[in-house]
Parts: C-alpha cells; sequence; structure tokens
C-alpha cells in the first residue's frame, strides 16, 4: 500500500477539507456529500483524509473495530484479546455492491463446507469508527443508499435473515460523492448528509497548474512528497485531536441558536435537521480554530456547507442554492 | 495550421507510449468497429503486463475473486477462484460503449488503485454510445479508426527494443519547469475541466521523451502529448469541420497573457493547442461532445427508470450465469439443461441416484421490466383556447384516455387559466375520474403558459424520481401573457416560459406541443424546439383526428 497523497497538499478546494475535517471533530455531524466534475479530488481528499487522521486503539482481530473486549460482538467468536492500533478504517463501497456485501449475511463458505449457520459481517462493519466512502453515490442503487442512511443515523446494523439475528454497532461517517451530470440525489436523501460541499475544477491557471505540479511530484516520488508535507499534516492532525478534546467545553450563547433559527426561517429550508446541523458544525468549527464559544462568523462560515442541500429546488432559479444562501447569510447575519 | 498528422502514425505512437508506461497513461480509449483495423492495433499493444479480457457483463466474483462454489462441493474445502483485479494487468474491455456505470465505477476504482492499465474497445455506434465518462476521464490516450484505411496499413507494433530502453529511462526523465505549466494553459484552452487531462498529458510527454532517448521532456514530447491525450477531450470549437482552426479566443489569449507568459518562454501553448486541434477532425470532437451531452440529459443513464419502481416485468427466456446476490436461478430451467446429461455423467464417480448439477446448466430468470408511463396533460383552458377549441383539446385527452387506460399508463392532467396553473388530477389511472375533472375544467381567462411549464416540470421530476417514466403533453394555443409570478406581462411571460422550457430540455424530460390554435403559433414552434419536444400543429379536426397524431407522436 503507497502512502495517500497529503491531505494538506491539496491545493484549494478549502469548503470540501473544511466539511471533512469538521465531520473528523464530531462525527455527528453526519456525512458528507461532495458533488463535483470529475478529477476535482474528491476521491484524493477521502483517502489523504484517512491518513491523517489519528489511528484507533482496537480489539486485535474484531470485525466490528471494537474499542474494548467486551464490546466484541458474540457471533466474532472466540479472539485473542490484545489491542492494537490501526489507522482509522476507510471502507470504499463499490457501486452494484449487494445487500448482502452492505450489511453482511450468511457465511456462503461455511454453510457449504460445514452445513453451519455463521455470520460473515458485511462492509458496514468494517467501516465502524470510520468512514464509509461511496464514489459516484448518485448511480447507487436505491434501496442500498436508504439502508446506509438508516445505519448511519442509527448507529447500528441489524440483520434479521434467514433465521439469523444479529446486530452490531456501525458508527462510520458516510461520504459520498457523485458527479451531478450523471444523475441527481433524491432530496430525502440530499437532506440525510450533515453538509454538502460542491467542488469545481478552478479556473484560474496558476491554480490548476500548481495542482498539476504537486500531483506529478507526488507521482514521482511519493515517499520523498509525502516526506515534505508530513509535518504540515501533522500538525493538522494535532489541532483535530485538540479540537476533539475541546468540544465538549465550547459554549453556545443564545444569540448564536437565534442566529441558526433565523437563518433556517429566512431559507426555508424543510425540518429542524438544518438547524441543528448548522449548530453542530458551527461548534466544531469553533472547537478547531481554539475558540471558547461559537460565534456568528462560525455559523456564517459554515451555513453553506449545512444548508445548500436543504433548500427547495427552484427550476428558474439558474444561480443555484448556493448563491441563494450567500445571499440570505448576507441579509440575515450581516 | 498544422495538418492532421497521419492516422497510422499517430496510432504507433499511442500504441509505443502505451508499451512504454502503460500504468502511468492510465490505457487507451479504441474508438473502432471490430475488424482488421482494430485487430491490428490490438495485435500490436505491447505492455509489460499480462492481457485479461472482459466483457461488460463480468459478474464481481470474476473480478475480485470469491469463493468458487463448484470447486468448493467438489472439494469439499473452500477453493478461492482468484479474480482478474488480483494482479497488475493489462485489462481489455470488449464492448466498452455498454459497460454499466457500476463496472465503470469498479474499473475506474482499479485504474485509481494503481498497477492495471485498460484499454476500452468502444463500438459506439450511435451518437449518444460512448464509453462511460469516469473511464473516458482516466485513459489517457485515445485513437478513432475511422480515418485509417486498410490498405494503407503500417506495422504497428513498437520496437521492442526501443521500449526497453524507454522503460529503463523513464524515471530519469526530467521535466522542465515550464512544461506542466503549457500543458495545463493548452488544456485549459480547450476547455477540459478535468485535472487529470494535463496530469496524463504529462505523463505522456515523459513516456514521448524516454522514448526518444531524451532526458528531458522537450518541445515535440509536449506536442505529441497535446495531440494524443487532449485533442479529444476539448469542447469542439465553434466553426464547422472543414474550416481552418481559429485564430485564439481573444478572451483567452488575454488570460493567459495576465496569467504571466514570461514563465513559459520555451513553449508556446498556442502551438499545443493547435496541436491538439488539428489532430482530429472538428466533427469527430462534436460527434464525442453529442455523446457527453446525451448521457447529461438522460439524468444518469446508469440507474434511469428501466430499473426501478417496476411492479411487473415480461418473463424473458433464461441465460446462463451463475446465481448471486441480485439474480435469481431458474430452477425448471436449470434442471431442463441438466436433464439430457444425467446418463453420461452417472459412470463418473459419485452418489447414487443423485441429479447431477453443473455449473455450466444453471440458468437465471430474467425479466423485461418497462417502468411505468405518465402522460402529464397540461390542457389550456385560457380565454383564447376556450373561444378556440377548448372542447376539441378536451375531446382529445379523453380520446387518449382511453388508449392510456389500455396501455395501463398513468394520467395526469394540469389546466393553466388566469393566474396559475393546477395539477387538477395527481397521476391516477382512473378514467372516470379523469374524465370528471376534464368535463367540469371550464375556460376563460389569460394564459400563464410559464406556471403551466414549471407545474408540468415539478410533476415529471417527482413521478421520475419515482421510476416512472413521464411525458408532457402541451395543449395550448401558445399566446402566454401571464409571468409566473401572476402578474400579466407578455414580455417576462415570454423569457419565463423560455426558461423553463430550456430547464425541461435540461432534464431530459420528453415533451410533445400540441398547437390548438386557429392557425399555427411560430413563437409556440421556437418553445417546443428549446423544449426539445416534438411539436403538432393542428388543423381542424375532430377530436378522434387529434389522439391519432398525438399517440402515433407518442408510439
Amino acid at each position: 500500500m503507497t502512502a495517500p497523497f497529503p491531505f494538506s497538499a491539496i491545493v484549494g478546494q478549502d469548503e470540501m477539507k473544511q466539511a471533512m475535517i469538521l465531520t473528523a471533530i464530531d462525527p455527528g455531524i453526519g456525512g458528507v456529500l461532495v458533488f463535483g466534475d470529475r478529477g476535482t479530488g474528491k476521491s484524493t481528499a477521502v483517502r489523504a483524509l484517512a491518513a491523517l487522521l489519528p489511528p484507533i486503539v482496537a480489539v486485535e482481530g474484531c470485525p466490528v473495530n471494537s474499542a474494548a473486549p467486551e464490546a466484541v460482538p458474540d457471533w466474532a467468536g472466540p479472539l485473542p484479546g490484545r489491542m492494537v492500533t490501526k489507522p482509522t478504517p476507510v471502507v470504499d463501497l463499490p457501486l452494484g455492491a449487494t445487500e448482502d456485501r452492505v450489511t453482511g449475511a450468511l457465511d456462503i463458505e461455511r454453510a457449504l463446507v460445514r452445513g453451519e449457520k455463521a455470520f460473515q459481517p458485511g462492509l458496514l462493519a468494517r467501516a465502524n469508527r470510520g468512514y464509509l466512502y461511496i464514489d459516484e453515490v448518485n448511480l447507487l442503487e436505491d434501496h442500498i443508499v436508504d439502508l446506509l442512511l438508516d445505519v448511519a443515523q442509527s448507529g447500528e446494523n441489524v440483520v434479521e435473515r434467514e433465521g439469523l439475528s444479529i446486530r452490531h454497532p456501525a458508527r462510520f461517517v458516510l461520504v459520498g460523492s457523485g458527479n451531478p451530470e450523471e444523475g441527481e440525489l433524491r432530496p430525502q436523501l440530499l437532506d440525510r448528509f450533515g453538509l454538502s460541499v460542491e467542488v469545481a475544477s478552478p479556473r484560474d491557471v496558476e491554480t490548476r497548474v500548481e495542482v498539476v505540479r504537486r500531483r506529478d511530484a507526488y507521482d514521482r516520488d511519493r515517499e520523498g512528497f509525502v516526506k515534505k508535507w508530513a509535518a504540515k499534516d501533522a500538525a493538522l492532525r494535532a489541532q483535530i485531536v485538540a479540537a476533539r478534546s475541546a468540544l465538549p467545553a465550547v459554549k453556545t450563547p443564545n444569540t448564536v441558536l437565534h442566529d441558526c433559527a433565523a437563518l433556517c426561517l429566512a431559507l426555508g429550508s424543510d425540518g429542524l435537521r438544518g438547524e441543528l446541523t448548522l449548530l453542530r458544525a458551527a461548534r466544531a468549527l469553533a472547537a478547531f480554530e481554539g475558540a471558547a464559544a461559537v460565534e456568528r462568523a462560525h455559523v456564517r462560515a459554515v451555513a453553506p456547507s449545512a444548508l445548500r442541500h436543504r433548500l427547495r429546488r427552484d427550476p428558474l432559479d439558474e444561480a443555484g442554492s448556493t448563491a441563494r444562501v450567500a445571499r440570505t447569510v448576507a441579509e440575515v447575519l450581516p | 495550421m498544422t495538418a492532421p498528422p497521419d492516422p497510422w502514425s499517430r496510432a504507433r505512437d499511442a500504441l509505443a507510449l502505451l508499451a512504454v508506461d502503460p500504468v502511468g497513461l492510465g490505457g487507451l480509449w479504441l474508438r473502432a468497429r471490430a475488424g482488421p483495423v482494430r485487430d491490428l492495433i490490438t495485435g500490436a499493444l505491447a505492455m509489460p503486463l499480462p492481457l485479461r479480457r472482459l466483457t461488460p457483463a463480468i459478474a464481481d466474483d470474476a473480478l475480485y475473486g470469491g469463493i468458487d462454489l463448484a470447486a468448493t462441493l467438489a472439494a469439499g474445502r473452500p477453493v478461492e477462484g482468484r479474480g482478474l483485479l488480483d494482479e497488475p494487468a493489462a485489462l481489455v474491455l470488449a464492448m466498452a460503449e455498454r459497460a454499466p456505470p457500476a463496472l465503470a465505477a469498479r474499473l475506474a476504482l482499479a485504474l485509481d488503485g494503481g498497477g492495471h492499465a485498460l484499454v476500452a474497445l468502444d463500438e459506439g455506434a450511435e451518437d449518444g454510445e460512448s464509453l462511460a465518462p469516469a473511464l473516458a476521464d482516466r485513459l489517457a490516450l485515445f485513437l478513432d479508426t475511422d480515418g485509417m484505411v486498410w490498405s494503407d496499413a503500417a506495422p504497428l507494433a513498437p520496437d521492442p527494443a526501443a521500449v526497453a530502453a524507454a522503460r529503463a529511462r523513464l524515471r530519469a526523465v526530467a521535466v522542465p519547469p515550464g512544461a506542466a505549466t503549457a500543458l495545463t494553459r493548452a488544456a485549459a484552452a480547450l476547455a477540459i475541466p478535468s485535472l487529470r487531462a494535463p496530469l496524463l498529458a504529462l505523463a505522456a510527454a515523459r513516456a514521448s521523451a524516454a522514448l526518444s532517448g531524451r532526458d528531458t521532456v522537450a518541445e515535440a514530447d509536449l506536442r505529441l502529448a497535446a495531440s494524443l491525450v487532449l485533442a479529444h477531450r476539448g469542447t469542439p470549437p465553434p466553426e464547422a469541420a472543414g474550416e481552418p482552426p481559429p485564430p485564439p479566443d481573444p478572451a483567452e489569449a488575454q488570460g493567459e497573457g495576465s496569467g504571466g507568459t514570461d514563465r513559459t518562454p520555451t513553449i508556446p501553448e498556442d502551438l499545443l493547442v493547435e496541436a491538439a486541434r488539428a489532430a482530429l477532425p472538428a466533427d469527430l470532437l462534436a460527434r464525442l461532445a453529442a455523446g457527453r451531452a446525451a448521457r447529461a440529459a438522460g439524468g444518469g443513464a446508469g440507474s434511469g427508470a428501466e430499473t426501478r419502481g417496476n411492479r411487473r416485468g415480461r418473463p424473458l427466456p433464461p441465460r446462463p450465469g451463475r446465481p448471486g446476490g441480485d439474480t435469481r436461478l431458474d430452477l425448471v430451467a436449470t434442471l431442463r439443461q441438466a436433464a439430457p446429461w444425467q446418463r453420461l455423467r452417472a459412470a463418473a464417480p459419485g452418489r447414487d441416484g443423485a441429479l447431477r448439477i453443473r455449473p455450466a446448466d444453471f440458468r437465471l430468470r430474467r425479466f423485461r421490466q418497462t417502468s411505468d408511463r405518465v402522460l402529464i396533460f397540461a390542457v389550456d383552458a385560457s380565454g383564447s383556447a376556450a373561444l378556440a377549441r377548448l372542447a376539441e383539446a378536451k375531446g382529445a385527452a379523453e380520446l387518449l384516455l382511453g388508449q392510456a387506460y389500455a396501455r395501463r399508463d398513468h394520467v395526469a392532467l394540469i389546466a393553466f387559466r388566469g393566474t396559475g396553473a393546477d395539477l387538477l388530477l395527481p397521476p391516477t389511472r382512473s378514467l372516470v375520474q379523469t374524465k370528471r375533472r376534464l368535463a367540469a375544467l371550464p375556460g376563460g381567462g389569460p394564459t400563464p403558459l410559464a406556471a403551466a411549464l414549471r407545474t408540468g416540470l415539478d410533476l415529471a421530476l417527482r413521478l421520475k424520481a419515482q421510476g416512472m417514466t413521464p411525458t408532457l403533453a402541451m395543449l395550448t394555443d401558445g399566446r402566454g401573457n401571464v409571468a409566473l409570478d401572476g402578474t400579466p406581462d407578455r414580455l417576462r411571460a415570454e423569457a419565463d416560459a423560455a426558461t423553463l422550457a430550456r430547464a425541461i430540455r435540461a432534464r431530459g424530460v420528453p415533451a410533445l406541443v400540441l398547437d390548438t390554435a386557429t392557425r399555427p403559433q411560430a413563437g409556440l414552434r421556437a418553445l417546443a424546439q428549446t423544449m426539445g419536444a416534438v411539436y403538432l400543429p393542428l388543423p381542424r379536426a375532430d377530436a378522434q383526428r387529434l389522439a391519432g397524431t398525438l399517440a402515433a407522436a407518442l408510439a
């Protein structure tokens, strides 16, 4: 396995990077949806993030990466019980994955050969405590997406089939990426992602040149390039770890609550999920920046990511929801 | 202007580069029909990787390996099958234009993971058929056999000694500082959004330098790279085919000038752009772009209306295959397939009296699924239409309803008059209800055409998301005079209607416009064109003929 592209070496795409860092600080924000053109570094960013995150401590051999021997599910069988450090799991969900592969199912091998009924964990088990990445999420079968979002929200995967009854924790951050040219996502599903980001190829030539230069340097000498950026990545990792521990202490003044509510009202976003996500994301950002309390500036900075996918579609508005959010933020939160 | 290079030498160059650095370049997109020319090209692939053929219908266990059911049963212990992607390989994808998005995504993942190279044999015959964009973006090289005449055939295989030497030299080839900038700018000038393009072009330039025995990338390498990697990705220039390439767009030239041309003194990127433009005939670019647009308009070609939300299916003949997660075994067909061989197989050692079924006997159930069609009628009930032929339109809608009922289509009814459009009837199959609502439809008032389009589009998109196939049928005299917000302003009303018509086209909603005015309206015809709709001016006709026209247009 070669070293992934360093997170801090990604040129531009600040909103995408910010959204990913926020979910790393507070996984409760929910997933991130990244929509944009091909070749804008969506996959690169997800893989880079995994390498950036601090490793997790888990029971050796545990299929769901349990943090303590007591938490290992009984179907996992006897384990040595040693603890190991491993990188934050990032599991790729291929398109066309069957429900069996996602949730886990009867182990066909053991059923055939030994006639035993045993559970074979699926991708959701492997993604526990980590990230589940779906490239081209808009092309994924609807029933799989429903299932994923359901599990992502409840944090638990329940399998009831073929006489098996199994439940195991499945807490992960869902990261979906896609290209809107190839198909849209149903609004119900959009709404379930915590943050959504639109990425585009950089328009200005100098930035593009810089992207190409860095990528080329990386392709030619991976170790050297990663080493060159290691210090920056380490600093960012330290900042994320510090933010995680600071998060519970971040204060949320009433004025900020009012700001969130006013913004959501003005935008006419459906439901209360928008406000909650907005608040959590703003709090995570405050923790990341080392602030003691959430301020209006934090709300303003995360508002586009937290709200743009919750607006009612207006077929006449060619400017798109991003512009609408920006306009409303400027009006409501001067 | 640079003359288009000889296609055979172009193919030779591409194959040589691919032989030098298959993994770095990702692979080759070969647009060709099966035939001797294509065979010549595929025969000359000289990549340092084992060749593996795959088809668009390849199953997951063949790609990734997994448990081999038959061998496991026979051996009584788990036997793992090997997958195509287990070791680095040069994958040759036949009929690449038919690769479903799921397969394209998996192959894209394999290419990203490194180690693999892909040769996609795109046999696309129609304008809309083309390699999946996720793959097209990742394959550096493109060849089209259109201009390649068999009588000009020249040996294509690169010299093995030169390729081996180039491979050895590749790691050490230096790239002058301006090269990346020049290629990136050339890509920008050709309006290529993806950033993979300049990266792949850079890899191609490096391979080209290694092949020519240079230690540094030179201008000739960049030109070759631009023509092989960037050319086909560009958006077609606005001129018709055959005209000389235009002088560079002044806006682009300015952008480049202010971007600091002083930093790239040696390589004029205009030349690269021109090399790329000269490499391919303009109509080819247009064709590729048409393919892209068709895909975009299709709204998710892969997960579209054919597969989702179906309640019924007609059984098709079973086909051989292996039962898996999303396929069902056709037991009877499998037994029928295995039956003739039982005597023969009984001779082999094994349990007596048991049926002997081999994996080759497995037959899978298949259904043809057609999603439910919904006809969304938008009926103009304004004063002008009421005067003219509202009754006729009503009659036609009723007759069509009968036909829709016979075909089990759903019908929705939108009426527009006054200041807005109302959904009189949500999608239903109830003939009686629809007729009743239609008969009760009063006429009069101004024409809020834009509001009708908007209601129709909203409904169509919603139904599409539910897996139905909506078709919008507008019955109007086209004299829209109420803007979307309900104000009587003819100019704004027309602008709103045009915007919505564009939106309908962009979302790929099939539409039909029936002009019910006494004389055909030029404005309505233009609007239908914007919408991408079939336009039918209706001569004075009875309802029977109106319905006939409609049915013919929808068939």
